[in-house]
């Protein structure tokens, strides 16, 4: 075969598998926008639910959302960026730091309905939070944990080592090195980690089940220690248990939720490229 | 304590890389305000003499010192020794010429910042001073808050080692600081370092004999982890003692 016909092969392959990948998102997207659209309205945004969930809007799952997704990032993001510099920064490499990273790659393989469970057990029932946000929260915020940690750790590696050379060499401690000379330019990656976790944290339902999402509550949550309605639940609680919801509301709840995911990761990109200073090494 | 005049000085200094023995009985007395070259060929240790210095060798996992260094008369490895304060007096400056990607008025803040030496009002003046200092800132005045990587490989060495000055160090050590810059771009660091060798003691390892026979005072020659010899730098390429320094200076091996 010649060089230039099986360079055209592979492009051909390689230009498909993209296409692949991109096509079911498209559909998807096309699918949902065209059967949900006509639902969108300021009343669907921003009112209650009606009569069994068949009418009226969705503000309390919308609102609930909001409240877990930065719930658990906040919980989060602290935590996996400090056992990450922890991990990259301070440990040596012995038999507790490689347990910690196995444990944490174990973490990220736990089916999501486990870590449900484990927030009923933990922080519903020992905690004795009751289902509540702050539950659903911290249980969405240990799911997230494992990309923060790995996306963490990777930004700091990534920072070149004669930054942290030079920042000690002209007499930081360690930790004025990893403040000043490491994180600011791990930032932008640590970001990255966020964005992936926001996105999960606002989709999964099975973490939600069992520790803060309410069937049908036509109201407002009031503290951290509410229930509250959630998108993803509601979407499979009108689409699954209730009869008789119209389709476009169906489809509607859940451009809502894609929608809600998008903003939040818009607002993270922004936030992101405004770290990401001069970047170059 | 050391003799008057003395910035540091080693007193039967071994140091092992977990079993190997990189430095072997090292003595020597850097004098203050002058050059001295450390030359040998490569692996002789004399890099790991530098960072013996201002204790970067505590960096590298199963270092182990023997023996006594005195930096400014003050035992350097003695236990509870400040290691924070001997890097603000021995700075240093690298192979390759490394800021940080900030602006050029980042970088040389970085250590003001990190150690709150000054109220912010005075950042300005003194970086001015750093920059005057290392001949930038006629060049760079009205470039302060440009990317320091947007410099010339040889600005960017200079800004290296203006980064080090706000500190106010005594001593400066340079590794190789001329082995990533061009013929002129080196001569213009040597004639820098005759400039800052009447604030510094200046230490410098390098590869290249005629950069320590140009710009160095006294000369140490490295084999194996010793030190072999150590003198006048007109003495030691013109009159060596040792066979092994008059082999090296030759260009008979290394």
């Amino acid at each position: 075969m010649s060089p230039r016909l099986s360079q055209k092969i592979a492009f051909a392959l390689l230009f498909l598998a993209t296409l692949l990948v991109v096509l079911p998102v498209a559909v998807i997207l096309f699918i949902i926008v065209a059967k949900g659209a006509s639902a969108l309205s300021w009343d669907f945004l921003l009112t209650m639910p009606r009569d069994g969930m068949t009418a009226g809007g969705i503000l309390p799952a919308i609102l609930g959302t909001l409240y877990l997704v930065l719930g658990a990032v906040l919980f989060a993001v602290p935590l996996g960026v400090a056992a990450a510099v922890y991990l990259v920064e301070y440990s040596s490499d012995n038999r507790f730091s490689r347990l910690v990273k196995l444990a944490i790659v174990n973490l990220a393989g736990v089916p999501s309905v486990v870590y449900g469970l484990f927030g009923l057990g933990i922080f519903v029932t020992f905690f004795r939070f009751g289902a509540s946000i702050l539950s659903g929260a911290l249980t969405l915020g240990i799911m997230i944990l494992p990309v923060i940690i790995t996306s963490a750790r990777e930004a700091l590696e990534s920072v070149p080592r004669h930054f942290r050379t030079v920042s000690l060499s002209l007499g930081a401690s360690r930790w004025q090195t990893v403040r000043h000379a490491v994180l600011p330019h791990a930032l932008p990656g640590i970001m990255t980690g966020m964005i992936l976790g926001l996105g999960r944290a606002a989709g999964e339902t099975a973490p939600i089940l069992f520790t803060v999402a309410a069937f049908y509550l036509p109201r407002l949550p009031q503290s951290l220690f509410d229930q509250t309605m959630a998108l993803p639940y509601h979407l499979y609680v009108i689409s699954t248990q209730v009869p008789g919801i119209p389709e476009n509301v169906r489809y509607g709840t859940g451009l809502v939720l894609l929608a809600l995911v998008l903003l939040l990761n818009l607002a993270a990109i922004v936030l992101r490229a405004r770290f990401r200073r001069k970047k170059k090494w | 304590m050391s003799a008057p005049g003395v910035a540091i000085e080693t007193r039967g200094l071994d140091l092992f890389y977990g079993d190997f023995q990189a430095l072997t009985r090292v003595e020597l007395q850097v004098p203050e305000r002058e050059v001295t070259a450390l030359i040998g060929p490569s692996g002789c240790g004399k890099s790991t003499l530098l960072r013996v210095f201002n204790r970067m060798n505590d960096l590298i996992e199963g270092a182990r010192v023997g023996g006594t260094v005195l930096v400014g008369g003050e035992d350097i490895y003695a236990p509870g020794a400040d290691l924070l304060r001997l890097r603000e007096r021995v700075g240093m400056v690298f192979q390759r010429p490394n800021p940080f990607p900030l602006s050029v008025y980042e970088n040389i803040a970085f250590g003001l910042s990190v150690h709150r030496l000054a109220p912010r009002r005075e950042h300005d003046m003194i970086v001015e001073q750093a920059l005057r200092d290392v001949l930038l800132w006629d060049d760079l005045k009205d470039r302060l808050q440009r990317s320091a990587l947007a410099l010339s490989l040889e600005q960017q060495q200079r800004l290296c080692i203006a980064r080090v000055l706000p500190l106010k160090p005594r001593v400066l050590l340079m590794d190789e600081p001329c082995s990533a810059l061009d013929p002129i771009a080196t001569l213009h660091i040597e004639e820098l370092m005759r400039q800052l060798k009447r604030d510094y003691t200046i230490v410098i390892v390098t590869h290249n004999m005629q950069q320590a026979a140009r710009a160095s005072d006294r000369t140490g020659f490295m084999y194996l982890g010793k030190l072999v010899e150590f003198g006048e730098t007109a003495r030691i390429f013109t009159h060596p003692r040792q066979e092994l320094t008059e082999n090296y200076i030759r260009g008979r091996f290394g």
